[in-house]
């Protein structure tokens, strides 16, 4: 996905811009148990904006929070200039779709649709219209008198999602919209649903574990874990820059050294590692005091693997033995030992077919690893 | 090896349908006795089935006994589905524990314990406040309900808990005050499981000897009193003849919903091939 620059499409980049979605300092506490630890969120009209992290990190009771199920322990959620806090689900300028998609068994995909607009009074002509509309949107025209368990489970997740939008709320919720979904099926409806929040305009929270759904999705990505954020951004800040080891394993795949500051001048940093032992050089500078202990993390993807030694006299680079193989047809994943046992992971795209390579890379052959003053990224935490 | 299973199979299958039947196959046969005398076969014949219909005094019971339990399987599904809603569906409240083992009390409570403790209630409450006036169809309707409804507390808690909270939070989610969600969605589900407990008080209240005649006063005769009461003088064929068409009754009973049932399950089948087909 490109990043589009100006503000329209930006807005948490612009100081002028009112959040649409406000949460403030919000706790919520089960008992002993703390699911969400005093979170502050903004969110602006018309993003789609992720909440990732494992089971158990508070993502869902968030979600709930927003949606009404949950009331927070302290702390205050505004939607739209709204405080929220004494407001019932029933009221509130949300709709939420749900991981189980909640269909009503009893009635048909119709009636299930329509069901929100029969709530509001709205008058049954327009009801027939808006539903009628939503269902061809959704491609379910032909099912409209079917019940839901005579569908298949992709078309109960958009029987779900024409029942949440409807009502045109302000605000979409998704609690793992596409969980259920196999992976064929995922990957197409990925693109359908932020095709349909590009048309609508409407701003969607969407919760998920899956950190390549949120990668494709959204405007924006909050990396939550033990009831905090760790990182909010932009899926390439969030990949390209993360601020922890946390964030830096739990989105893709990271090389994590471990080595210790021994120079930093105003346009660069230099880092000894400890295992393997070898020298780092960062082309930025930053703020941390000679001496410190760091970890780098480089991304599989930003490591070069090759059989000559390197002309830049070591730096950046360090001598291993490959371990691994893994042939995925468009890249090859290598892992190489390196130092005292540690494996580094590599992935290279296969540009040239393996006959090709004079001579290919094999098992137990010696390489050298190298990367780019740029690539690597520093983490105090 | 393959001879000798279903031989074993079959007397299994033989010996448990005679273990069951044959008592009550033998109770029709002597319905159609001819001789006053039950255990003394003296010819066929249909002449107990007409005295059984001459005479008023069963006609009375029956109507009491189904009047009574119509009422009891009505006032007994409304009340045990309002217990299981708020044992399931309210969260903790204080007092819940208490209430829910009190819900289940009167399932294992002895009927005799039963019957006695809601006889002295009666006579008590007799006394203090002058209603009820009399023992009779009120006084077995009270009792009959507060031991049905626990078992559709039962049914229905069961029901809820595996019903998923999330179709609730869906319909409030889409505008529905909690009043709504309970008669559009609750309630709708629930159905099968409140006409289950409704089926069921109905069957115990026809069914309640012990409990009625504790109860009961005079003049008000139950089915099961009277049976009871007419075989304490004595093994009579009118009674054959009368347990022969209750046999009959629920036979038709077992055999329609079977039917129904087994057509429910066809269509589901149907209509799963279909979706498969498609998808």
């Amino acid at each position: 996905m490109s990043q589009p620059v100006n503000y329209n499409d930006r807005p948490w980049l612009d100081p002028e811009a009112e959040p649409f979605i406000k949460v403030q300092s919000v706790s919520k506490h089960f008992g002993d148990f703390t699911a969400v630890d005093s979170v502050d969120l903004e969110i602006y009209k018309g993003e789609l904006f992720s909440l990732l992290g494992g089971s158990g990190c508070g993502k869902t009771t968030l979600l709930r929070m927003l949606a009404g199920f949950e009331t927070p322990s302290s702390g205050s959620i505004v939607i739209d200039g709204v405080n929220m806090n004494n407001v019932p689900p029933y009221e509130r300028p949300v709709n939420m779709m749900f991981q189980s998609y909640a269909l009503f068994p009893h009635m048909t995909v119709e009636n299930n649709v329509a069901y929100g607009l029969k709530r509001d009074g709205v008058a049954r002509s327009e009801i027939d219209r808006r539903v009628a509309d939503m269902l061809s949107m959704v491609e379910l025209t032909q099912f409209a008198k079917r019940k839901p368990h005579q569908l298949s489970g992709g078309q109960r997740q958009r029987v779900a999602l024409a029942r949440a939008l409807v009502k045109q709320p302000k605000v979409l919720l998704l609690d793992e919209p596409l969980g259920a979904l196999d992976k064929r099926l995922r990957d197409q409806t990925q693109y359908e649903l932020m095709n349909i929040q590009e048309r609508l305009g409407v701003t969607f929270v969407v919760v998920t574990h899956d950190q390549e759904e949120a990668m494709t999705l959204s405007t924006r990505i909050a990396v939550m874990d033990a009831g905090r954020f760790m990182q909010i951004g932009t899926p390439t800040e969030i990949y390209e820059f993360p601020n922890s080891r946390l964030v830096a394993e739990f989105i893709g795949n990271a090389n994590m050294f471990e080595g210790r500051v021994t120079e930093n001048g105003p346009d660069h940093v230099a880092i000894e590692g400890k295992n393997p032992k070898c020298d780092f050089y960062i082309d930025h500078g930053m703020s941390i005091a000679e001496g410190t202990k760091v970890w780098i993390a480089l991304r599989p993807e930003k490591i070069r693997i090759s059989k000559e030694k390197p002309a830049n006299g070591g730096i950046n680079s360090v001598r291993g033995m490959v371990h691994d193989i893994g042939y995925l047809g468009g890249t090859s994943t290598y892992r190489v030992q390196v130092g005292d046992g540690h494996l580094v992971e590599i992935t290279s795209t296969n540009q040239s077919r393996p006959k090709d390579v004079n001579p290919p890379i094999d098992w137990d052959e010696e390489v050298f690893l190298h990367w780019e003053p740029s690539s690597s990224v520093v983490l105090t935490k | 090896m393959n001879g000798k299973r279903p031989v074993f199979l079959w007397s299994v299958l033989i010996f448990g349908i005679a273990f069951l039947y044959v008592p009550m196959l033998l109770l029709v046969i002597y319905s159609f006795n001819s001789s006053r005398i039950v255990p003394i076969w003296g010819g066929f014949s249909t002449k107990w089935y007409g005295e059984l219909f001459d005479s008023p005094e069963i006609w009375e019971a029956v109507s009491l006994s189904l009047k009574i339990a119509t009422v009891n399987a009505c006032f007994a599904t409304i009340l045990g589905t309002l217990a299981g809603l708020a044992l399931v569906r309210f969260g903790r409240f204080k007092g819940r524990t208490l209430f829910s083992g009190m819900i289940s009390a009167p399932l294992v409570m002895p009927e005799v314990i039963t019957g006695l403790s809601l006889l002295l209630l009666f006579i008590t409450m007799q006394e203090f406040i002058g209603w009820p006036d009399q023992r009779g169809f009120t006084t077995i309707t009270i009792a009959h309900i507060t031991f049905s409804m626990a078992y559709v507390a039962v049914i229905i808690q069961s029901r809820l808990s595996g019903m998923a909270q999330d179709l609730e939070e869906a319909a409030q989610d889409l505008g529905a005050k909690p009043f709504r969600v309970l008669t559009d969605i609750t309630l709708p589900l629930l159905a099968p499981g409140m006409l289950a407990g409704w089926l069921l008080s109905f069957t115990l209240s026809l069914d309640d000897l012990i409990i009625a005649s504790f109860v009961t006063g005079p003049g008000a005769v139950t089915l099961p009193i009277l049976i009871y009461s007419r075989v304490k003088l004595g093994l009579r064929p009118d009674i054959n003849a009368l347990a022969t068409i209750i046999i009959l009754v629920v036979a038709i009973g077992v055999i329609v919903a079977g039917y129904i049932m087994l057509r429910q399950q066809k269509q589901r089948e149907r209509e799963q091939s279909m979706t498969a087909n498609e998808s």
